[in-house]
C-alpha cells in the first residue's frame, strides 16, 4: 500500500546543541490512524512540525503522498490539514467568520457550515471565538484544519486539557473522518486516547522511537496482557527475584511501595501469590488485577511514567 | 410524448479564485479592526482630541500686554509718564514699587522687565536674555521711552497684524499630526499586530495553508490603509471646521502622499517586527525606532529649530519628509513634482526596510 507519510533519519538540533529529534525513521499507510506517544519534550512536536512542513529538519528526508516539502509545498498544502498543539485563533472574529478565513485559503474548500454542522458548532456560528470554551475552541481548531478538504490530518495533542466530554467528541470526528478515507497523524501523551484511537503506535522517547506496532501488539510484545498490582505489610521491596519467580510472571516493578507484576496468566499467578504470601507470615495490603495499557508498556521501556515531567 | 424529468442539478463545490485568500485576510482583518474599541480611540478619537486641545491652548490671543517694574527713586515718576504718554503705552503696563518687590516679581516672571533710573535722567534695562517675552519687552520698552522723549525715526515705517489661516500654530499642527498618526499606526497597526499574531501561533498556523505569504502581509497593509482613509478625512475635515483651515494642496496629492507615507511606514514596522517573538521586546523596539522621530520630525514644533549640523540628518528621517510634504502640500498648495526629494527618501525608507523585512521575517 502507497504511504501516506514517510520519514527517514529525521534529526533536529536546535541551536547546534539541543537534540530534539535523533535518528527517527517512520512509515505510516494511507487512510491509517497512527499514534506519536511520548511524554513532553519527547520531541513529538517536533516531529510533527518537521512533517508538517513547518520547520526544516536538521538532516534527513520527508516524504507526504510521494512529495517533498521543497518541491510541491503548495500543493501539499492544499491537500493537508492541522491542528497545532497550540493557536489563538483571533478572539473578535466569529466561529463562522474564522471557518470562513481559513476556507478562503484552499483552491476548492468544503462548505464552512456544513463544516460546523459535523463538528457540532452550528449553534456557535455566530458567536466569537473569545467566548467559546476550550473543547469548543479545540473543535474549531479542528474544523480550520477540516474546512480545506484534507486527505491527511495532523493533529498534535488534539485533547490536552480537555473534559472528557470533548474529547470523546473529538475522537468521534477524528474516527468519522479516517472512516472517509483520510490518513490520520497525532500526537498525545493520554494512552487511552492512543489505545482507542490508532491504528498503530510509536512510542516516542529522547527523540527516537523506541517501539512500533499496533496498540495490541505492543502490549502483547511487552510481556503480558495482564497487570497484578500488590502491596505487603512488611520489606516488600527486597524480594524481586521471589516475585519473579511466581508462575507467569514475565516481569516484575515497584511503583511508590506498589509491586507490579506483568502477567501472562493471572489465574496460574494469583493462587501462587496468596499462598508465598501467607508462607512468610505476611498479609496483603491491597491486590488489584487489570488489562495491561501502554502506560505499562511506556513504563516497563523507559522506566518512567508518561506523564512525569 | 415525453415528460422533462426534473433534473437535480448538483451544486458544483466552490472554487477559489487567485484572490479568495486576500480578500477574506482583508475582510477579517477589518472586522477584528472594527470589534477593538481602542484602535477606534487611537486612530480616530486621539488624533482629533490632541487637535482640539493644543489648538485652544495656543489659539491666537488678543496681543499681549508686557508687564513693566520700574524701581522708585529719582526719576521713576519721569519713566512713568514717558511710557504713559508713548504712542506705544497701551501695549505696557508699568508700575512704580521699591527694588526688592521689583526684583522678586522679576524673578517669578510677574513682570518681564525692570527698569531702573539711574538717577541722571537715564535708565538701566534688568532683563533675562533667556527670556524671549523679557528680549522683546526691553526692545518695546526702550522703543516707547525713545519715541515719547522725542526721537524722530529716519525712515518711516508702519506695520499690519497678520493672523490669516495658513500661518496659525493650528495650521502647522494639523498635518504634523497627520504624519505623525501615519507613523504611528503604521508601526504600531503592523508591527504590534504581527507579533501578537506570531505569539498566538496564528501566523504558524496560517503558513500551514496553502495561502500566499505575500497576500497576507498585502492584505495586513491594505487594512490600514482603509483606516488611513477614514483618518485623513476626519482629521483635515475637523481642521476645516472647528479651525477654518485651509487645504491648498489637491485632496489627491494628500492622499497619495499619506499612502506612501503609511506604506513607508508599514514597512518599517514589519521590519522592525520581522523577527521579534514578544509585544514586550517589539514594543521596545518600536519606541526607539519612533522616539528620534517624535523628536526630530516636527510634529509640534518646527524641526528648523534644530542646530543646522543637524539638518541634513533630520531631513532623511522619513517622518520628517512626510510632515514637510504634507504642510507643503496642505498648506501651500506644493504639487508633487515639486517634492520629489521628500517622496524619495520616504520611498527609499519603505523600499528598503519591506525587503530586508521579507529576508529576516518568521513566520514561526
Amino acid at each position: 500500500m502507497a504511504s501516506a507519510i514517510q520519514c527517514r533519519d529525521l534529526r533536529k538540533t536546535y541551536d547546534g546543541k539541543v537534540e530534539a529529534v535523533r535518528g527517527l525513521n517512520l512509515e505510516i499507510e494511507a487512510g491509517e490512524c497512527f499514534g506519536l506517544l511520548g511524554p513532553n519534550g519527547a520531541g513529538k512536536t517536533t516531529t510533527i512540525e518537521i512533517l508538517e512542513g513547518l520547520l526544516a529538519p536538521t538532516s534527513g528526508q520527508v516524504t507526504i503522498l510521494g512529495q517533498n516539502w521543497k518541491e510541491n509545498e503548495r500543493e501539499l498544502r492544499e491537500v493537508m490539514g492541522i491542528s497545532l498543539q497550540e493557536t489563538r485563533l483571533s478572539e473578535k472574529l466569529t466561529v463562522l467568520e474564522t471557518i470562513k478565513l481559513f476556507s478562503g485559503f484552499y483552491r476548492q474548500p468544503r462548505a464552512p457550515l456544513e463544516v460546523l454542522e459535523q463538528m457540532q458548532l452550528s449553534e456557535k456560528a455566530n458567536s466569537w471565538v473569545g467566548k467559546l470554551s476550550g473543547g469548543q475552541r479545540q473543535r474549531l481548531a479542528v474544523a480550520t484544519a477540516l474546512v480545506g478538504n484534507p486527505k491527511i490530518l495532523f493533529l498534535d495533542e488534539p485533547t490536552t486539557g480537555l473534559d472528557p466530554q470533548s474529547r470523546r467528541q473529538l475522537w468521534d470526528i477524528i474516527r468519522r473522518f479516517q472512516q472517509a478515507g483520510g490518513t490520520v497523524l497525532l500526537t498525545t501523551h493520554y494512552m487511552d486516547e492512543a489505545e482507542r484511537l490508532c491504528d498503530r503506535l510509536a512510542i516516542v522517547d529522547h527523540g527516537q522511537v523506541i517501539a512500533e506496532g499496533t496498540p495490541a501488539d505492543l502490549i502483547e510484545r511487552l510481556g503480558g496482557h495482564h497487570m497484578v498490582e500488590f502491596q505487603v505489610s512488611v520489606h516488600s521491596n527486597s524480594d524481586t527475584a521471589a516475585w519473579r519467580a511466581l508462575p507467569g510472571v514475565e516481569s516484575v516493578r515497584h511503583d511508590n511501595g506498589l509491586v507490579c507484576l506483568n502477567v501472562r496468566e493471572p489465574h496460574l499467578t494469583i493462587p501462587a501469590l496468596l499462598d508465598a504470601v501467607e508462607k512468610e507470615g505476611e498479609h496483603l495490603l491491597h491486590l488489584t488485577t487489570r488489562q495491561a495499557s501502554l502506560e505499562d508498556v511506556f513504563v516497563r521501556l523507559t522506566g518512567r511514567h508518561l506523564r512525569e515531567d | 410524448m415525453t415528460v422533462a424529468q426534473p433534473t437535480r442539478t448538483i451544486p458544483a463545490p466552490p472554487r477559489n479564485g487567485r484572490w479568495s485568500g486576500f480578500r477574506h485576510l482583508l475582510m477579517a482583518r477589518l472586522l477584528e479592526l472594527k470589534r477593538e474599541p481602542e484602535v477606534i480611540f487611537w486612530v480616530f478619537g486621539f488624533p482629533v482630541l490632541l487637535a482640539l486641545g493644543l489648538g485652544i491652548a495656543f489659539r491666537n490671543k488678543p496681543a499681549d500686554v508686557t508687564p513693566v517694574a520700574i524701581v522708585a527713586g529719582p526719576g521713576a515718576e519721569d519713566a512713568l509718564s514717558l511710557l504713559q504718554r508713548s504712542p506705544r503705552g497701551s501695549s505696557i503696563r508699568a508700575a512704580v514699587m521699591v527694588e526688592p518687590e521689583a526684583l522678586q516679581g522679576f524673578r517669578l516672571g510677574k513682570y518681564d522687565l525692570v527698569v531702573v533710573p539711574d538717577g541722571k535722567d537715564g535708565f538701566q534695562y534688568r532683563y533675562d536674555p533667556a527670556r524671549p517675552e523679557s528680549v522683546l519687552s526691553r526692545a518695546e520698552v526702550d522703543d516707547a521711552l525713545q519715541t515719547a522723549a522725542g526721537r524722530k525715526d529716519p525712515v518711516p515705517t508702519s506695520a499690519v497684524a497678520s493672523s490669516e489661516p495658513g500661518s496659525r500654530y493650528i495650521d502647522f499642527l494639523i498635518p504634523g499630526l497627520l504624519g505623525m498618526n501615519l507613523m504611528n499606526s503604521g508601526m504600531w497597526g503592523i508591527g504590534f499586530a504581527l507579533v501578537d499574531m506570531r505569539q498566538r501561533k496564528l501566523l504558524k498556523r496560517f503558513v500551514g495553508t496553502p495561502m500566499r505569504r505575500s497576500d497576507f502581509l498585502l492584505a495586513l497593509t491594505s487594512s490600514r490603509l482603509v483606516l488611513m482613509l477614514i483618518e485623513i478625512v476626519l482629521l483635515l475635515g475637523f481642521g476645516v471646521l472647528a479651525f477654518h483651515m485651509r487645504v491648498l494642496g489637491s485632496v489627491f496629492t494628500i492622499l497619495l502622499l499619506a499612502t506612501i507615507g503609511a506604506v513607508a511606514f508599514g514597512g518599517l514596522g514589519l521590519l522592525t517586527a520581522s523577527r521579534a517573538q514578544k509585544l514586550e521586546s517589539v514594543s521596545g523596539l518600536m519606541n526607539l525606532v519612533m522616539m528620534p522621530m517624535w523628536i526630530f520630525s516636527g510634529v509640534f514644533f518646527s524641526s528648523e529649530r534644530f542646530p543646522a549640523m543637524l539638518q541634513p540628518l533630520i531631513k532623511l528621517l522619513p517622518l520628517t519628509a512626510l510632515n514637510d510634504a504634507l504642510r507643503a502640500t496642505i498648506l501651500q498648495g506644493a504639487s508633487l513634482g515639486a517634492q520629489s526629494g521628500r517622496l524619495l527618501v520616504l520611498l527609499l525608507w519603505g523600499g528598503i526596510s519591506f525587503a530586508l523585512a521579507l529576508r529576516w521575517f518568521r513566520w514561526t
